[in-house]
């Protein structure tokens, strides 16, 4: 069966978890067998992983016609694309774009990210959809996040195939309740026009029905996964740190619930001294989080990292003893697997999508500061509920593979295809 | 002649409250008494009361034909006694029939057993005792908590001079052996045993109304028809179950206290009798011995102590727990060993087990806990508390033998100002009669102005 998938992200390249998300995916699929991927990124910088699915950027993809050479585009794209890839989708092109502004190749530029003009950004991404749709043949259609889900409508009405749409965050989760309308308007109209609607919890799915009045039985959760750790993080060392190591992982912005982490930390400090409390990452909140770190007077025990990045961020994994995610509203959240996968015990809000497969783990509620400092003072106090928590997460880990995601998705393909 | 001997344990522990770590050292209190209220008095209302009106209803129409066994625990006894006192009452009037007879067991329901043998010895002694006032029986049959029985507590036991005891018919432990005779400890043949037979306790705790079972619906006529059905050698069936199995596992509306009814019926038609575990032991010469190296129980697909010992947060919080017996058993402070007593319940650490499948299900369903991990944490939590109190008692770096000594001095000295006072009280009292011989009319006086004084010596010596 041949998917046409259209994501925004992809790792190595990534800003959040609908990269990791999307790469692990589409890898599971690719090794149940039986499935041709072609996958749109707005753009590629060619360090992409292509072994298991062929990676096309919107980027390098033609709206309007331009006499160019082979050579010509061999040396400007030809690490991301090939140049037949290039001459095949420029004859595919259907409407005149050169009101537009393009390159030289007849492209519109990408940045790949989410930047202000992310609306603008977005239509241009739906309208090179068009020509993709129109020359990759394909079975089904599978868009990522919304917004990627007006490019999947175009390429549903190109093609007449079916449109299944995977919903990894909505906006309700985004905002804490103050949902932008427009974001709103584009994440209806996706889930309106899909045939079938994947999201990442159950969580997810009940915002789904109820705030955005799907019918219950076009929606199914696919709980998300993770990818096997290799040998070369797993064995980074565990520093010897005199004291214990408490950390928070991740944007730090109002969805993540931040503070209650800093007031957790608080409650924990005021009875045992010797442990450290780290805020990793970076986000509009991060001010506001040193600010409260100070009045609550422990400062000289609260650290914050700035952004990390790829290996230094299993590096400070590596380094801690709990790790924490206080998430007022995940639809699924995949670090705490990380930090499973790398033996650090995990302490997770009950309000976060991985909750619900999650076992070996604290959970408690978001705003339960006494419940969090709890579980951190257990499990830096108690060496048996530390080893415990860590073996059997390791242990239990094993067992969610993208593998299974990814036939729960073909499966849902088969049933939207009728093959 | 075959004979059925029923026995019902009555069990629950006191829960505990939510307590977070910081109220280590400043909250000494640990008990959710409105959960242990709730479930106590939900379960004795659907459970407990009407079974013990079934079973005095069972004695009273077979005329005394009808004999089975209960026990139950200290922890259970409190707080029926403060919550449900009309079910000790019931309790009571079981216990005058003469047909209900009472067993031993630990008195908070604890693990005792498993490693520290004279504690084990301290709880079964102050359990026998708590009975012994209430229903006047002195139990003289044992059965440890869910049934957890081996070589050593057989040894144990039987020196404690009871003369037999109930345990599990674990297949691992008796093969191609049938639960249905009398057997002895190998390790104290003195010791006989009464084992559980599995299929028929089953049928009634696990299956009687469950409507997918190929037996259902279970009636009295039935099962009766199925122990006659047994080799005409079967000597005994032991049918052994926890009480709540009437009217909470079972719900009343199953019919269930009906079937127990109409069982004495049923019995007498073919000839089956009821035994207690007492008569049993009296009348039936054991076939053979059993040894058990490792312990069984009850409990979970494995029937043996992993439910409670199985992980590494059980072994921890069982290793933290009793690190300080003998620091508390020296000491003399009320509230501690109170708390100690409902702190050592093996319901705390079945909590915490993390087995998957059908046994974690189990768990889960007793749980007042989210996960194995809460219930880990909230009792560490309480039991650093109680640790901290006994240390303020004794501290920490005096060893336990100078410990001992110290307190065998501090009473050696009490005794010896005790035997010391009443000499001075029996001088002070000859000199008296020797003024009141003397100065009659200023008898009594004197004697006001002395006693004070008599006081005054007492309080300064304390």
């Amino acid at each position: 069966m041949k998917a046409l998938m259209f994501g925004w992200e992809f790792p190595p390249h990534i800003l959040g978890g609908l990269g990791t998300a999307s790469y692990g995916l589409t890898r599971g699929m690719h090794n149940c067998g039986g499935m041709e991927i072609s996958f749109v990124i707005p753009k590629p910088y060619g360090d992409e992983d292509r072994t298991f699915a062929q990676i096309i950027g919107a980027s390098e993809t033609p709206v309007a016609w331009r006499d160019v050479s082979r050579e010509y585009v061999q040396s400007c794209i030809g690490k991301v694309m090939e140049p037949d890839l290039y001459f095949d989708l420029r004859s595919h092109i259907y409407a005149d774009f050169n009101y537009m502004r393009l390159n030289d190749l007849g492209c519109i530029e990408f940045s790949g990210r989410y930047p202000d003009n992310l609306l603008e950004e977005i239509n241009n991404y739906s309208i090179v959809a068009g020509v993709i749709a129109r020359t990759i043949p394909c079975d089904v259609i599978h868009s990522h996040d919304w917004l990627t889900y007006p490019a999947g409508i175009h390429a549903k009405e190109v093609t007449g195939k079916p449109l299944v749409i995977h919903v990894h965050a909505t906006d309700f989760d985004r905002s804490r309740g103050s949902v932008n309308p427009t974001v709103f308007e584009i994440e209806k109209n996706g889930m309106e026009y899909a045939d079938h609607i994947i999201t990442v919890s159950d969580l997810t799915r009940q915002t789904v029905i109820e705030k955005y009045g799907i019918p219950p039985d076009k929606v199914t959760t696919v709980h998300n996964a993770v990818v096997p750790l290799s040998e070369d993080l797993l064995s980074i060392p565990k520093p010897d740190n005199k004291d214990k190591v408490v950390t928070f992982l991740g944007r730090i912005t109002m969805q993540k619930g931040p503070e209650y982490f800093v007031e957790a930390a608080a409650k924990v400090l005021k009875k045992n001294h010797n442990v450290r409390f780290v805020m990793a990452g970076s986000g509009d909140m991060m001010n506001k989080m040193i600010a409260l770190a100070a009045k609550r007077g422990i400062a000289d025990r609260f650290h914050f990292t700035g952004f990390l990045r790829g290996r230094q961020v299993y590096e400070m994994l590596k380094a801690s003893d709990v790790y924490i995610m206080p998430s007022v509203s995940e639809p699924f959240g995949i670090s705490p697997l990380e930090a499973m996968q790398m033996g650090v015990p995990s302490i997770i809000s009950k309000q976060s999508g991985c909750a619900e497969i999650l076992q070996n783990v604290i959970k408690t509620d978001y705003w339960d500061i006494d419940a969090m400092a709890d579980a951190i003072h257990s499990i830096i106090s108690y060496p048996a509920m530390y080893e415990t928590l860590k073996q059997q997460g390791m242990e239990e880990l094993k067992g969610i593979t993208w593998e299974k995601a990814g036939q729960k998705v073909i499966d849902i393909y088969r049933r939207v295809t009728g093959f | 002649m075959k004979s059925v001997c029923f026995y019902f344990q009555i069990h629950q522990p006191y829960r505990l409250k939510k307590y977070r770590f910081f109220d280590i050292g400043n909250d000494h209190y640990y008990y959710d008494d409105f959960a242990n209220d709730d479930i106590i008095t939900h379960i004795a209302e659907r459970s407990y009361i009407p079974m013990a009106h079934t079973l005095l209803q069972m004695i009273e129409q077979s005329n005394g034909e009808f004999r089975c066994a209960i026990s139950i625990t200290g922890t259970a006894v409190e707080q029926l006694q403060q919550y449900v006192p009309e079910f000790i009452e019931l309790l009571k009037k079981l216990a005058k029939t003469g047909c209900v007879e009472f067993l031993s067991e630990t008195y908070s329901h604890s693990l005792a057993a498993l490693t520290e043998p004279y504690e084990f010895i301290r709880q079964v002694r102050a359990h026998d005792k708590l009975i012994h006032e209430l229903f006047g029986q002195e139990p003289k049959i044992f059965r440890n908590t869910e049934l957890i029985y081996d070589d050593e507590i057989a040894s144990i036991i039987s020196a404690m001079g009871f003369k037999g005891a109930l345990t599990e018919g674990a297949k691992h432990i008796l093969g191609w052996k049938s639960p249905d005779f009398m057997y002895c400890a190998a390790s104290a043949p003195k010791l006989k045993l009464l084992l559980k037979n599995d299929k028929l306790s089953d049928a009634i705790s696990r299956n009687f109304s469950n409507s997918e079972w190929d037996e259902y619906p279970l009636t009295a006529d039935k099962y009766m028809e199925w122990i006659a059905a047994l080799p005409e050698d079967h000597q005994i069936i032991n049918i052994f179950l926890s009480m709540e199995t009437f009217g909470e596992f079972q719900p009343g509306e199953s019919g269930i206290f009906e079937f127990m009814k109409a069982l004495p019926h049923f019995a007498a038609e073919k000839g089956i009798s009821f035994i207690t575990p007492s008569d049993a032991v009296l009348k039936l010469k054991p076939v053979d011995s059993l040894s058990v190296p490792y312990p069984m129980s009850w409990a979970d697909e494995a029937r043996d102590v992993s439910a409670w010992k199985g992980n590494n947060l059980q072994k921890e919080a069982l290793a933290k727990l009793y690190s300080v017996t003998e620091r508390v058993n020296l000491c003399s402070d009320r509230r501690l060993k109170q708390d100690w007593e409902y702190l050592q319940s093996s319901d705390h650490f079945f909590y915490m087990s993390t087995k998957n499948l059908a046994d974690g299900t189990v768990h889960a369903s007793f749980s007042p806990y989210e996960s194995p991990y809460s219930a880990f944490t909230n009792y560490m939590n309480v039991l650093a508390d109680f640790l901290v109190r006994v240390e303020e008692q004794y501290p920490i770096d005096i060893e336990n033998e100078e410990l001992n000594s110290l307190i065998l001095t501090i009473r050696n000295q009490a005794q010896e100002i005790e035997t010391l006072n009443k000499e001075v009280k029996q001088l002070r009292n000859n000199i008296l009669e020797a003024d009141d011989d003397e100065n009659e009319p200023r008898h009594s006086k004197t004697k006001k102005v002395k006693d004070t004084r008599n006081y005054k010596k007492k309080t300064t010596i304390r």
